[in-house]
């Protein structure tokens, strides 16, 4: 995409300082501090309820207020922390593609577009040329919902980098993709956010896509079983009382990967 | 700039809705209560005072209307719901429940004056079904003098009344049953070596029963204070007592406004004493029921009580159709004598000699109902997108003042509303008539629209947000274009709720608005039932052509988007 910096493209910087979550007065994640260079993917590794969603969430600004937070969130060195979320301009992608179902590919496409373009050819030629990068020339007027879901992950990556991010927030968004679709829709994202410059911030559990992310690995374990998710089993429960207090929250094991 | 604005407004939302909605019963209540002791400063009460206890006492036909009132309000709420939960744990796997489900969705629209006033005919000495099989089987060539309508014991009544409860408590029964995930527990009961009808009344029922108490309080407060319908079907020496204290309430002689309010004031009484002995009743069979969840009897496979509550429940709903049918045959008679099946000639006649009448008392329909769903459409959705940007939930606290309007009885506060209303000066005003039409419309509206909007996956707001898009703008382009159908939905149903009010509009209109549910009303005491037809008729398809509205124009607009048809 042809952004403002043109072909140097921004190198931006998506840094966490210090942040902490919590839930009713209990830690769900211990300090973190993390920064991601422009281009660089960072992976949060971790299983479900273990509160890494909740971090990405914090970033963008959508957090539930139920949580207790404190930290800050800095891109480019700007402090986000307390914006709302649709001015702190970082982009996330979810496990589900969430095209609105009532637009079409085009009109989603469209509603990433910045309002500053108001020149209806110039909004056209941008969706135009995102839909030919995502392989899916001319789709403008289709029906979200008759795509494949390899075209509707697509779409939704093409729609976020439109809006012009300045980083990019990945919450497992392969999870839901079939085995040999996982594979490339992941390629093709990674490969823009790399191409775009973007610090990237990804979630998951799955190991393969922290292999083919390829660059920091951090590994978040869980501070507290979310009894919000899920009924506690006793024996999950029993794992957790042996849990030693200093050790939960986020461990830092940063494993670089030769790429 | 004016996003923050729009937060601080939305802030106000519940409270104000609160307000706007609740003070009117209060005053309401109080307004009845104080003349009920002798305190009505404008005509001459100014001291505490019985007198109107001791007439309303002595009133003769006190005992028979106390009689009539108890009578059909328990038997009707106790029949419609052992209809609706017969039928449902006995007949949801089969064929017929689709089919019957399809079909009581727009009996729920039609108004219960529509359905009395069809009632009435049906089953009258002169009516469809003595036409049916007089003379050859019955051998009456003229109509039978027999009190089938309006008959002592409120049967007419009642079986009205469970007309129109039983696709309420049906529909109501159904989302409860969607929302506990019912077929999960249905299913391992089922694997479990149960019967299809055990199992849901071991397992489903305990789990819904606590989600469809307060529709169930609902009907039991409604049943026991109804005054349309019962001013149609129900017999006029003595009436039951709401409709006594209407009458009480107009009467000429004002000093009768003490005993009208006296006997409000005990109607109230008399439905919160059931509600009370109801939620008895309810912890009595709770615990009497306990062993027999876990006595471990499977039950058998049900056919025959499928049958029996599959027949009756079809049986009911028929009743509810032919009403409509034989309503509408009747406004396009010409001539129908005596004991002919079918009228011998049709004409428009009847439309066209109330002409004016029609587009007079439809119009006032329409405006008010239009408004008054509108209104409360904007609160609710105020007042829910308020709850979801706050993140707080509705307490089951709050659920009970959302449906005081309905759990009080009409006739226990609409008095005293309307002296509220004359102290502030829009007594009789169109603003009163909608304030008034609002207070019945809104818990209807919240009810209907309150879970799809909730349930609408928030990873759509964060990514609308997330894409750059303002809270105001992801609200107009992302929220109301995908819940556009629900709340269409739930504004045809409160366009059905207003269309249906007799009471508030004749208490707050002052008798100077009229509508054609009040104008179907005065009309069914009279003789000619073409015209009654015509009124009645109009008044059924009023709310129909709404929801005709309501699910078109999504259905239309999103005809190429076959992601939204799962939503709502």
């Amino acid at each position: 995409m042809n952004q403002s910096s043109g072909q140097g493209r921004t190198q931006g910087r998506l840094a966490l300082r210090n942040v902490t979550l919590g839930i009713g007065g209990r830690p769900l994640i211990a300090p973190l501090d993390l920064e991601v260079t422009g281009g660089e993917i960072v992976t949060l590794m971790g299983p479900s309820g273990s509160g890494k969603s909740s971090i990405l969430a914090f970033v963008c600004g959508t957090l539930d207020p139920i949580f207790d937070t404190a930290g800050k969130i800095f891109i480019n060195e700007q402090d986000m922390t307390n914006l709302p979320p649709e001015r702190r301009r970082a982009g996330i992608l979810f496990q589900d593609d969430l095209l609105f179902p009532h637009l079409s590919v085009g009109e989603n496409l469209a509603f990433g577009l910045p309002q500053r373009i108001t020149c209806r050819q110039e909004r056209q030629e941008r969706i135009g040329q995102a839909l030919i990068e995502a392989d899916l020339e001319g789709f403008e007027r289709r029906d979200p919902a008759t795509l494949s879901g390899g075209q509707r992950a697509r779409v939704a990556l093409m729609r976020t980098l439109l809006s012009e991010p300045r980083a990019l927030l990945l919450d497992e968004p392969f999870s839901k993709l079939d085995v040999h679709l996982r594979e490339r829709v992941r390629r093709f994202v990674f490969d823009h956010a790399r191409s775009e410059g973007l610090p990237t911030l990804l979630v998951t559990h799955d190991p393969e896509d922290a292999a083919a992310a390829g660059e920091k690995v951090l590994e978040v374990k869980p501070a507290m079983v979310d009894n919000f998710a899920a009924p506690i089993t006793p024996q999950k429960n029993h794992e957790m009382s042996t849990n030693d207090r200093a050790e939960v929250g986020i461990i830092k094991k940063s494993i670089t990967v030769t790429r | 700039m004016s996003k923050f604005q729009r937060i601080e407004v939305l802030r106000f939302a519940p409270i104000f809705t609160m307000v706007l909605f609740l003070a009117p019963v209060c005053a309401g209540l109080i307004g009845t209560w104080l003349p009920a002791v002798g305190i009505f400063p404008a005509l001459g009460g100014e001291e505490f005072s019985l007198a109107g206890w001791h007439e309303l006492f002595a009133y003769p036909g006190l005992g028979s209307a106390l009689r009539l009132t108890l009578t059909c309000g328990l038997l009707s709420t106790v029949l419609s719901l052992v209809l609706v939960i017969g039928f449902v744990a006995s007949c949801n796997e089969r064929k017929s429940f689709r089919a019957l489900r399809r079909f009581i969705t727009p009996l729920l629209a039609v108004p219960h004056v529509a359905i009395a006033i069809g009632l009435a005919f049906l089953i009258a000495p002169s009516g469809w079904f003595v036409r049916l099989f007089s003379p050859w089987a019955t051998g009456w060539t003229t109509p039978p003098d027999i009190a089938s309508v309006q008959d002592p014991y409120g049967f007419a009544l009642t079986a009205g009344l469970v007309v129109k409860e039983l696709p309420f408590l049906f529909l109501m029964t159904l989302a409860a049953v969607h929302q506990t995930h019912a077929d999960r527990r249905l299913a391992i009961a089922r694997s479990l070596g149960y019967g299809p009808v055990t199992a849901w009344i071991k397992t489903v029922l305990p789990a819904i029963y606590p989600q469809i108490r307060l529709p169930v309080y609902a009907v039991l407060a409604f049943s026991l204070s109804v005054v349309d319908m019962a001013m149609i079907l129900a017999p006029t020496t003595p009436p039951p007592l709401a409709v006594l204290v209407l009458r009480w309430f107009n009467d000429p002689d004002l000093s009768m406004r003490f005993v009208a309010a006296a006997c409000a004031s005990l109607q109230f009484g008399i439905v919160a004493a059931a509600i009370g002995g109801w939620r008895l009743l309810e912890i009595l069979v709770a615990r009497l029921a306990r062993p027999w969840l876990i006595d471990g009897r499977r039950g058998g496979g049900g056919d025959t009580l499928a049958s029996i509550f599959g027949f009756t429940a079809t049986m009911v709903c028929g009743l509810g159709a032919l009403s409509i049918l034989g309503m509408a045959l009747w406004s396009f008679t010409r001539r129908w004598r005596y004991p002919d099946v079918l009228p011998s000639a049709i004409s428009l006649d009847s439309w066209m000699r109330q002409g004016g009448s029609i587009l007079q008392a439809g119009l006032n329909t329409l405006s008010i109902g239009l408004a008054s769903a509108a209104i409360a459409t904007i609160l609710v959705v105020a007042c829910l997108e308020n709850e979801r940007r706050q993140s707080v939930q509705t307490t089951t606290r709050g659920l009970w003042l959302l449906y005081a309007p309905l759990l009080v009885p009409q006739i226990g506060f609409l008095f005293g509303t309307q002296v509220l209303a004359v102290q502030l000066n829009i007594d009789g005003t169109w603003w009163a008539l909608v304030w008034t039409h609002l207070l019945f419309v809104l818990p209807y509206v919240f009810l209907s629209l309150s879970d799809s909007y909730r349930n609408l996956d928030e990873r759509y707001v964060r990514s609308a947000l997330c894409l750059g898009a303002s809270p105001n703008r992801t609200f107009w382009r992302v929220k109301v274009p995908m819940l556009l159908r629900p709340i269409l939905y739930a504004m045809a149903i409160g366009f059905a709720v207003s269309v249906a009010q007799y009471l508030p509009t004749l208490f707050a209109g002052g008798g100077r608005y009229v509508t054609l549910t009040t104008e179907a009303v005065s009309l069914a005491a009279g003789a000619n039932r073409r015209v009654v037809g015509v009124f009645a008729l109009l008044q059924a398809t009023l709310p129909m052509i709404a929801f005709g509205l309501a699910i078109g124009i999504p259905a239309l607009l999103y005809r190429h988007r076959r992601g939204l048809r799962g939503i709502a």
